[in-house]
C-alpha cells in the first residue's frame, strides 16, 4: 500500500522533469535466492533491495551512499542489467530495460557505461591498454577503419590524461591512479548517456583520488555525462554528486541536494551517518554532535518489521516498528522515508 | 608529563631482490603519558612499519631494524633480542597492538576466550577461571551482549566490526601502557568506525594509557589526536600539536594533503587541488628530499641538499623543508 502510496508520488514529482529525464528506477526489487538441496528448492531470500525508486536527470550526478550491504552496488548492477531485478521496473531513455532478454540489451550496452571500484582487478591483465580502451569501438562498430581507430584510442587516452607512448603497456604496467584513468577511457569509449560509477576512488590514495575526481568532474562538464554514483565516503559522494540517496538495508531513507543534505539532514540515519564522519580540522570537530548508533546492521535474510531502521534508531516508537514508511516529499527537492519526519 | 616512548633515529631497512627499500629512515618521535597521538600517510609511507618496529615484529630477513634506539620507561627495547623473555613480557603486556584486519589477526581455530585468556595468564600469571572471568569482563567493556556466552565463540561467528571490539578487549586486557592501534577502522563502516573509536578513546583514558592511532584518514586524527605526525616516503615531515598543524600546516605535503580531500562540512564546488604526480618507489631513493618531484614550492636548494632536517616553527611545531611555507 505505501509502495503505491510513494509511486503516485515519484510520478508527479517527475512529471515537471518529464523532458529531461535519463533513468527512471520505480519500485525496484532484487531478492537473491537461497537455495538448499540437490533440487536447488529455494528456502529464502536476501532482499538486497527492497522496492527503491529514484530518477536521474540528464547531465546531472546522483550519489547513492551507504555502508556496505545496504544495496548500493546491487542497485548500480541492475541499472545496468547486470542482473535481471525481481520486480519493478527500470525506464532507460523512456524504454523500459527491466526484463529485456540479453540480445535486446546488448545494443543498449554502449550506452551504459560503468567504472568498477579495483582497477587491478577490472582490467584483464593480458591485453593492453590501447585494447582495452579500444575494445568498445569495435564491440559497439563505432569505428570502421583502423586509422579511425587508433585517432579515437589517442584522443580517449588524452581526454583521461594518460601519455599515449604508454599505450602497448599491459596494466600491471600502470600505477592504481593510471589503471582508473585507464578504466575510465574504456568507460568512455562509447560515448554511453549514464556512466555507473561503482566506487571508483576508494581503492586509491588520498592524493591520487582527489586527481581521479577531478578528472570525473571534468569529463562531465566538458562531455556532458550523467553519473550514477556509488560510493561509501560521504564525503565524495557530496563532492561529487548535485543529489544524494542514502541507502540503508535496502531501501532509500532519504533523497536530496548535496548541500540540503549537509545542512538539513531529516532521516535518523542520515543524522548518524553525517555524524560519523570525521572532518579534517579540530576545531570544528569539537563543536560537532556524535551520534553513536547502538548495534549492528540486521541481516538482509531477516530485515526488521515495519522501518528497517528502527531497531537503531533513537527516535523510533511503536509505530515505526508496524508500519514501513514510504519516501515521501517533505519539501523542494526533498525526500524522506521515515514516520517521524 | 613525562615521555612513555622515545623512538630515536629508527631505520629499518628491507632488502629486495630489486635493491635495499628503506621503509623507515631516520624517524625520531614520543609519545607521552595518556596521550593520543595520530600518524598520518598514505600506503607504503612507512607508518606502519614504523609501529611493527616497536614491537619488533619486523619478519627478518628480508626486513631489519639497522640503528636507532626505542626508549620505553627508560630502556632501550632494540637491546632485547626480539625472541626473548624481555620483549616477550612486554609485547602484549605493556604494549599492545590493535591490528588493521580483524578479520585475519584472530585464530579461527581458537574460542575468543582462548585467545582472549591467552595474554592474561601469560602477562599477569592468572589461573585459568580467573582468566576467564577477566575475558568476560573485558567483553562487556567494550560493549558485546552477553559476554558470558559469547566468549565460547569463535571469531567467525562475530561480525567485523565485533571482531575488532575483541581486539580491543584483548589488547586491553593487561592493562598496557600504550596501545598501538594501526588502521583500526580502514575495513569498517563509518558508523561502526565511529562506535569504535569512541569506545578505544574510553577506554585508554580509563586504563590510563596512551594511544598511537596509525592511520590514513585526517578526519580521524583530527577528532582524536592531541598530537600528529606525518610521515611521507619513510620520513616524519612535519609534526604538531593537532590545531597547529591543522590551521597552518607548513610542510608541502600536509598542505597538499589537507587540500585534496573533500570536506563534508564545505559549500559545494570547491574544486579540489591533487597533488600531482605519485608517491616515490622507495627502491634506491636519491638523497634528496622524496616530496621533490610532486612539490610545488621547491626551489635550487630542494633539488642539491639532503632530506632536510626538522626544524622548530612554532611551540611544538617542527617541519622538514626549506622552503618557509606559510
Amino acid at each position: 500500500m505505501h509502495n503505491i502510496g510513494c509511486h503516485v508520488m515519484k510520478i508527479l514529482n517527475n512529471d515537471q522533469l518529464k523532458d529531461n529525464i535519463l533513468l527512471q528506477v520505480k519500485n525496484l526489487k532484487m531478492y537473491f535466492p537461497i537455495t538448499r538441496g540437490v533440487l536447488r528448492r529455494r528456502i529464502a531470500d536476501i532482499k538486497a533491495i527492497d522496492g527503491i525508486s529514484f530518477s536521474v536527470r540528464k547531465g546531472e550526478t546522483l550519489g547513492l551512499v551507504g555502508e556496505s550491504g545496504c544495496g548500493k552496488t546491487t542497485s548500480g548492477r541492475c541499472v545496468l542489467r547486470l542482473y535481471e531485478p525481481t520486480s519493478g521496473q527500470i525506464i532507460f531513455k523512456g524504454m523500459d530495460i527491466t526484463h529485456l532478454p540479453e540480445r535486446k540489451i546488448r545494443p543498449l550496452r554502449y550506452d551504459l557505461g560503468v567504472i568498477f571500484q579495483d582497477p587491478s582487478n577490472s582490467l584483464d591483465p593480458r591485453q593492453t591498454a590501447g585494447s582495452i580502451v579500444g575494445e568498445p569501438l569495435i564491440v559497439h562498430h563505432i569505428v570502421h577503419s583502423k586509422a579511425e581507430y587508433e585517432e579515437k584510442i589517442a584522443e580517449l587516452f588524452r581526454m583521461v590524461g594518460l601519455d599515449f607512448s604508454m599505450v602497448d603497456r599491459v596494466p600491471h604496467e600502470f600505477s592504481g591512479g593510471q589503471k582508473q584513468r585507464i578504466g575510465i577511457a574504456r568507460a568512455l569509449a562509447s560515448h554511453p548517456s549514464l556512466i555507473v560509477c561503482d566506487e571508483p576512488v576508494s581503492a586509491l590514495d588520498v592524493s591520487i583520488q582527489a586527481q581521479i575526481i577531478n578528472l570525473l568532474k571534468d569529463l562531465q562538464e566538458k562531455l556532458s555525462l550523467t553519473y550514477l554514483f556509488v560510493a561509501h565516503d560521504l564525503s565524495v559522494v557530496r563532492h561529487m554528486s548535485d543529489r544524494v540517496a542514502v541507502m540503508y538495508l535496502g531501501h532509500i531513507m532519504e533523497i536530496t541536494g548535496s548541500s540540503e543534505l549537509y545542512r538539513n539532514p531529516l532521516h535518523p540515519y542520515t543524522r548518524a551517518l553525517l555524524s560519523a564522519v570525521p572532518v579534517p580540522d579540530p576545531e570544528v570537530e569539537e563543536k560537532r554532535q556524535r551520534i553513536l548508533l547502538k548495534g549492528e546492521v540486521p541481516s538482509p535474510l531477516h530485515p526488521p518489521s515495519g522501518c528497517c531502521f528502527h531497531p537503531r534508531c533513537q527516535e523510533a516508537t511503536p509505530d515505526c516498528s508496524q508500519i514501513v514508511p514510504p519516501l515521501r516529499v517533505v519539501g523542494d527537492n526533498h525526500e524522506v522515508a521515515c514516520l517521524r519526519v | 608529563m613525562s615521555q612513555l616512548l622515545s623512538v630515536e633515529n629508527l631505520k629499518t631497512y628491507f632488502t629486495t631482490y630489486h635493491g635495499l627499500v628503506k621503509a623507515v629512515d631516520d624517524v625520531s618521535y614520543y609519545i607521552n603519558d595518556r596521550e593520543i597521538v595520530g600518524l598520518v600517510g598514505e600506503s607504503g609511507c612507512g607508518k606502519s612499519v614504523s609501529q611493527l618496529s616497536v614491537m619488533q615484529l619486523i619478519q627478518n630477513p628480508p626486513g631489519e631494524i639497522v640503528g636507532g634506539r626505542i626508549m620505553f620507561e627508560g630502556k632501550d627495547l632494540l637491546k632485547y633480542p626480539s625472541m626473548g623473555t624481555d620483549m616477550r613480557s612486554i609485547r602484549g603486556g605493556k604494549i599492545a597492538m590493535v591490528f588493521q584486519e580483524p578479520m585475519t589477526s584472530l585464530n579461527p581455530t581458537l574460542t575468543i576466550c582462548q585467545q582472549l585468556t591467552e595474554t592474561t595468564v601469560l602477562h599477569l600469571g592468572l589461573s585459568k577461571p580467573a582468566a576467564r572471568d577477566k575475558a568476560i569482563e573485558m567483553l562487556k567493556q567494550v560493549g558485546i551482549p552477553e559476554a558470558e556466552t559469547r566468549v565460547h565463540d569463535y571469531p567467525y561467528q562475530f561480525s567485523g566490526g565485533m571482531r575488532q571490539r575483541v581486539m580491543i578487549a584483548m589488547a586491553l586486557s593487561c592493562n598496557p601502557k600504550l596501545l598501538i592501534a594501526d588502521e583500526p577502522t580502514t575495513a569498517i563502516d563509518v558508523t561502526t568506525q565511529a562506535v569504535l573509536l569512541e569506545l578505544m578513546q574510553d577506554m585508554v583514558k580509563r586504563y590510563n594509557s596512551s594511544l598511537v592511532v596509525v592511520t590514513h584518514n585526517l578526519g580521524i586524527v583530527a577528532r582524536y589526536a592531541q598530537r600528529i605526525y606525518v610521515m611521507y616516503a619513510g620520513h616524519i615531515v612535519e609534526t604538531g600539536n593537532s590545531r597547529d598543524l591543522f590551521k597552518s600546516p607548513r610542510h608541502p605535503y600536509t598542505i597538499g594533503l589537507l587540500k585534496c580531500v573533500p570536506r563534508l562540512d564545505e559549500e559545494q564546488g570547491r574544486k579540489l587541488v591533487p597533488i600531482e604526480g605519485i608517491p616515490p618507489n622507495l627502491i634506491n631513493m636519491p638523497p634528496t628530499c622524496a616530496f621533490l618531484p610532486r612539490c610545488r614550492f621547491h626551489s635550487e636548494i630542494c633539488k642539491k641538499e639532503p632530506w632536510p632536517q626538522l626544524r622548530q616553527v612554532g611551540a611544538q611545531h617542527w617541519v622538514s623543508c626549506y622552503e618557509d611555507i606559510k
